[in-house]
């Protein structure tokens, strides 16, 4: 009875160190809600008008091609001012947030981005009027950014 | 500087929108991952990509640590008269690099 009590507590000591990997840097669904809220604050977001195109399966997370593009106009009195995207489960929920003007054309960029996980990716355009448009997708990776050793 | 590539259209039509490309050589650490010797590599990524068109500010990113090895970025500007597009990336420890270049109007 002794042995056994004790053979439990050493299994619980070994056990507890090793919790959440990385346990202390890491964006939840909630954080990524947080930092939406902080863009957008009390004004709602609506989905439509914006596209966010990234593959749906990802071999591998160190790269991963995105294009976000919004239907707009892009006049002087309508145009997207910024478009923002996020994720939910990178170390920090914010991908990056791009500033625009009616000197752009077209309310399209593109860039590539790191995924640490298989996760929901969320892009927000803000319109000149103070509307605010979204778009998301899910995507599955099979080998997650940072993973690998450096060089 | 021959660590960035850019593409972008050397002539264009006056009020076209041409889509600019930008490619940068950087490592875009995340501050997260252990080295060979065990330790973390310190945190070393842009944080920042502006676009100028004959100085005026057209385009500004603000980069995290979710943007991939080597940035790359793709973005519309509207060709009004012949100009330099500027670019300029600034970052930790220190990081600037700055590139132009030209597009006419046909």
């Amino acid at each position: 009875m002794d042995r056994r009590r004790f053979l439990a507590g050493t299994a619980a000591i070994v056990v507890l160190p090793f919790g959440p990997p990385f346990g202390t840097a890491s964006a939840t669904p909630e954080a990524m809600a947080a930092a939406i809220r902080k863009v957008v604050g009390d004004t709602a977001v609506r989905e439509g008008r914006v596209s966010l195109d990234l593959p749906p399966l990802v071999e591998n997370g160190s790269t991963v091609p995105l294009v976000v593009s919004v239907e707009s106009p892009m006049t002087v009195d309508d145009y997207i001012k910024a478009i923002h995207v996020f994720n939910e489960k990178n170390p920090q929920p914010g991908v990056f947030t791009v500033r625009l003007s009616p000197r752009n054309g077209r309310a399209v960029v593109g860039t590539r981005i790191k995924l640490g996980d298989s996760q929901k990716i969320v892009a927000i355009a803000e319109t000149s009027g103070g509307q605010f448009w979204s778009a998301s997708a899910d995507v599955i990776v099979t080998l997650a950014a940072c993973l690998e050793e450096a060089t | 500087m021959s660590n960035v590539l850019v593409n972008a259209p050397k002539t264009a039509k006056r009020g076209s929108s041409v889509e600019i490309k930008a490619l940068i050589l950087h490592p875009m650490e995340t501050g997260f991952r252990p080295g060979p010797n065990g330790r973390i590599i310190p945190r070393n990524i842009i944080e920042r990509f502006t676009a100028t068109w004959n100085g005026t500010e057209i385009f500004d990113m603000e980069m995290s640590l979710a943007i991939a090895a080597n940035p790359f970025v793709s973005f519309f500007a509207v060709v009004s008269e012949s100009g330099t597009v500027g670019l300029r990336w600034t970052g930790d420890e220190g990081f600037v690099v700055e590139e132009q270049i030209a597009i006419a109007v046909e």
